[in-house]
């Protein structure tokens, strides 16, 4: 379905990231990874052993400039980009009143603002082709809020808006941008909590399990093969909020 | 020369006839083109006079168009 495709993930070295590679590596697609702090060793891999030809370059997407030069380095690559998925993110969980300013400020960066790098240099180009899909990873506590959480929210609420207004601005272009808002996922920024403190967030999910990262990237790749939908925010929850 | 290859670049981006198009024309007005005709227009300017234009918001016309990359040329 993705043959001879290119999709960019970003993020990837494990989790919800390393799945969505892997997804579109199996459906064919080129997969240009970028990276931060881990290695995406496991990823390339795993994406190789789909076939798929692969592109790793290590560099922070807040970094405008990097994301410039990532993008350009995959259209060299490849020669071309037909999907955008922004994955990279972190977490930092404090009460409000005791965040300091730099906590806030480095999941904003992240999350939001490479984001914004990454939509901007990608859909540059995508608009010359007149075709692309850009999917951006959210988060229910984007819509919900969350205790301990108002940065990471707070970006993934601000991911959602600019979600919709990049939808509204590339649609003449037959662009889609959409969100996927995953729920509670199996994954190392879940793993830290106790069997407790799941036990308590499963009461509030009608599937009574946590999702796992393929799950996710089922509905990434979904979303990438179609046309007709632009600026919605799917939510793979296990029904945690609807 | 300049002028020429700008003319080139609308005329092939917005479908008008390059005898529409002229210093005065302004891309938006008067050639029905939307604001990102207008920056695919200056993309491919920039790629065409290998040159980086720091303000896209500065080019309305043709004229500006070819103002800015004769001085940028010219540095």
């Amino acid at each position: 379905m993705f043959k001879d495709k290119t999709v960019i993930v970003t993020g990837a070295a494990s989790g919800i990231g390393q799945a969505i590679a892997v997804e579109f590596a199996s459906l064919g697609a080129n997969i240009a990874l970028c990276y931060h702090s881990r290695t995406p060793e496991t990823t390339l891999a795993l994406c190789e052993e789909k076939g798929a030809k692969t592109l790793a370059v290590q560099g922070d997407v807040s970094d405008f400039n990097f994301a410039k030069e990532f993008t350009k380095k995959v259209k060299d690559e490849f020669g071309t980009i037909d999907v955008l998925v922004n994955n990279a993110g972190i977490t930092n969980d404090m009460l409000l009143v005791m965040m300091k300013e730099e906590e806030f400020d480095n999941v904003i960066t992240t999350n939001l603002k490479g984001t914004f790098n990454m939509v901007k240099h990608v859909a540059s180009f995508m608009v010359k082709k007149r075709t692309g899909a850009i999917i951006n990873i959210a988060s229910v506590v984007g819509i919900t809020g969350n205790a301990g959480q108002a940065n990471y929210a707070a970006s993934k609420a601000g991911v959602i808006g600019l979600t919709k207004s990049a939808a509204k601005e590339l649609a003449a272009r037959g662009i889609t941008c959409n969100a996927v808002a995953p729920g509670f996922i199996e994954t190392s920024m879940t793993e830290i909590l106790t069997d407790d403190q799941k036990a308590e967030i499963f009461k509030n999910v009608p599937i009574k399990r946590g999702g796992q990262p393929e799950e996710v990237a089922k509905a990434v790749s979904f979303l990438a093969s179609q046309s007709y939908i632009t600026g919605q925010v799917l939510n793979v929850d296990g029904g945690m909020v609807m | 020369m300049v002028f020429e290859k700008i003319q080139e670049i609308i005329a092939e981006q917005t479908g008008k006839d390059e005898s529409e198009i002229t210093l005065e024309t302004n891309v938006k007005e008067d050639l029905d083109a939307d604001s990102l005709d207008l920056f695919q227009i200056i993309q491919s300017i920039e790629d065409e006079f290998e040159i980086e234009i720091e303000d896209y918001n500065a080019i309305t016309t043709v004229q500006d168009a070819v103002n800015v990359v004769e001085s940028l040329k010219q540095n």
